[in-house]
């Protein structure tokens, strides 16, 4: 029941922060809509007792958002106001890509036989533990590969942005 | 009748009558559902729930006395009495003060964005609040009603398998209060701050979880290999440094002294406390972040500020100073009554209070740093010193050396930074080090004036 009720907010909390990313015509709203989003997704997984997928949706794309804001402003505005408004081009463009991506996922959940678990083994199972050893094991090379990618976007964004001599 | 009358008129009997009246009020409540009560205390989720509640009430009393610890902690250090008018010792202050906040008024300056500016503090205050859930506060415990073969409660809100990555996911969130608070007042000063304070976070986080790291990996080594990966739990942390066996009779702190140092000065820097205050600075940016914010709202950032220093304090205990243990107490590690329960509570409460403490005394001693200080320590102290702790704790548990040895490294590395900074003295700003070549064109330039009119 209480569950339920939680699941209800969560999942309202996202979505009508989602509608605000859509409608707000200034970016560092846009941003907070964000992150209203990400964070009542994080609070899903951890409802849904996926407490490490829930902890680096926080680190990863909540502590992310910061950095988008803080750009978002460095980068884009002259002043405070300005707000951003797409053409109809890529208006009609974006409708188009979000309403394909709507139906596939709306099709993959629906086609997915997910597997029922019971609750007690699902919270007594160590899916940290699991995890770990899954990524330094079975997919250690896309996991390095990964790093080995962001390391180069690191070098490179260091060196686009060093100062001229 | 006009006894009666009379009573109610009388201040003091009249609140004497009120308190016997509620008094025998709750006790009847108390008696008639006694059963209820017992059950639901009894039962894991609802005492959970309950937990939280009274966490919440006891961390906003702490926070508003926090406030009156500070006033007082900066008036014996500048040599004053602090406040000492309301009640005993000034002990009703922070009534005092929250009333004067209520009723201010709350100012919304036209030129703001006005969603934001009232979202701000509230997001402070409630990332601030979110992660007492898995800090814990007394460890497991049976009522004196309950079975001796009960299962025993855990006096903790929630107990999840990542706490400690919680706790800095949630840490590092408290700067969004300070990001879009600044940026919402349209004002210049306060975007100042804003920009320093989301700098600022970006590079304690780096130290901070390094630091973290060392911590989770020793706490590891210490546990039974079949309770390892209880490390990243705090609960599973704190009983890593329980007293019962003597291999483990000593807290991670005295294993590494220097990390529990670095993890102090990066929370502090996360707590944005001076000498960290840069966001705010007083004298550059009047206030920074929070210029445009009065009464209430400007409140709930400094509750989420005190907060922050709680939360803070209670993970470095956690982690570093043993937690709820103290060195040859047993009986408070083991014992599963619920006196134990609340003595272990008050030994937290105790270790983070001396935290705060500590928190305080540095806020008034230091003076702030200046930006490019507060850089070069990050990047070219913490960072290095935290890498080395951390490579070496690695090594320690891959090869299966003592745990002693990190002792050594911690107190070699310290050394090794004190050598660094003494041969290697920088310049003290950019712009102090142009000062004093343009001082010392125009003192050349004056002699050769002087000698060409002799």
């Amino acid at each position: 029941m209480i569950e339920d009720a939680a699941f209800y907010i969560f999942a309202g909390v996202s979505l009508f922060s989602a509608i605000a990313v859509v409608l707000s015509k200034n970016i560092v709203r846009a941003a907070v809509g964000l992150l209203g989003t990400l964070g009542g997704v994080a609070c899903l997984y951890f409802l849904a007792d996926a407490n490490l997928l829930g902890v680096i949706q926080l680190i990863v794309y909540a502590g992310g958002t910061l950095i988008l804001i803080v750009f978002g402003i460095m980068l884009t505005s002259q002043s405070p106001w300005v707000g951003f408004l797409p053409t109809k081009v890529q208006a009609i463009a974006a409708s188009i890509v979000a309403v394909i991506l709507t139906i596939g996922i709306v099709r993959l959940v629906t086609l997915v036989p997910w597997a029922q678990r019971n609750p007690d083994e699902l919270s007594q199972s160590l899916t940290v533990k699991s995890i770990g050893d899954a990524l330094l094991t079975t997919y250690l090379v896309p996991f390095e590969v990964a790093s080995v990618l962001l390391l180069v976007v690191m070098i490179g964004a260091a060196y686009l942005a060093r100062t001229e001599k | 009748m006009a006894l009666i009358r009379a009573i109610i008129k009388h201040p003091i009997l009249s609140g004497l009558l009120a308190v016997t009246i509620g008094g025998i009020v709750v006790l009847t409540l108390i008696v008639a559902f006694l059963d209820q009560i017992k059950w639901v205390l009894s039962d894991q989720f609802w005492f959970s729930n309950i937990l939280s509640l009274a966490i919440f009430g006891g961390i906003m009393t702490a926070v508003a006395y926090c406030i009156l610890l500070e006033r007082k902690i900066s008036a014996w250090i500048q040599d004053r009495y602090g406040p000492n008018r309301v009640g005993p010792l000034g002990l009703l202050q922070p009534l005092a003060d929250g009333v004067k906040l209520l009723l201010k008024e709350d100012i919304t300056p036209g030129h703001v964005d006005k969603a934001l500016f009232v979202l701000a503090p509230f997001m402070m205050f409630v990332v601030a609040l979110i992660g007492f859930a898995v800090v814990p506060w007394g460890g497991t415990f049976r009522w004196p009603w309950m079975d001796a073969d009960a299962t025993p409660l855990v006096a903790q809100v929630a107990s999840i398998d990542i706490a400690v990555i919680y706790l800095l996911a949630v840490g590092s969130m408290g700067v969004y209060g300070v990001v879009l608070g600044g940026w919402a007042s349209n004002n210049k000063y306060a975007f100042y701050g804003a920009m320093r304070a989301a700098a600022q976070m970006i590079s304690y986080e780096i130290p901070l979880g390094l630091v973290v790291l060392t911590a989770v990996i020793t706490v590891g080594y210490l546990l039974p290999v079949d309770h390892a990966m209880d490390c990243l739990r705090l609960e599973g942390a704190v009983a890593a440094q329980a007293p019962h066996a003597a291999s483990w009779t000593m807290w991670v702190v005295f294993y590494h002294p220097v990390a529990a140092l670095l993890m102090f000065i990066a929370a502090l820097a996360e707590a944005n406390r001076a000498p960290f205050d840069l966001a705010e600075a007083e004298q550059e940016l009047i206030g920074g972040f929070h210029t445009e914010y009065s009464a209430m709202k400007w409140a709930m950032f400094f509750l989420g500020e005190y907060a922050h220093m709680i939360t803070s304090s209670a993970f470095m205990v956690c982690l570093f100073w043993g937690g709820y243990h103290l060195p040859y107490c047993t009986w408070l590690s083991t014992d599963e009554s619920a006196l134990a329960m609340l003595c272990r509570i008050g030994v937290i409460g105790a270790k983070i209070a001396i935290f705060i403490g500590a928190y305080m005394v540095v806020r008034w001693s230091l003076p702030r740093f200046r930006f490019d200080q507060l850089m070069r320590l990050a990047w070219k102290s913490l960072v290095p010193m935290g890498l080395v702790i951390l490579a070496a704790q690695v090594l320690i548990v891959y090869y299966g050396w003592p745990q002693w040895i990190s002792i050594v490294v911690n107190l070699g590395v310290l050394v090794l930074a004190a050598i660094a900074s003494l041969t290697n003295a920088m310049p003290i700003s950019g712009r102090q080090q142009s000062l004093l070549i343009k001082e010392k064109a125009a003192r050349e330039k004056e002699y050769e004036l002087q000698h060409a009119g002799v």
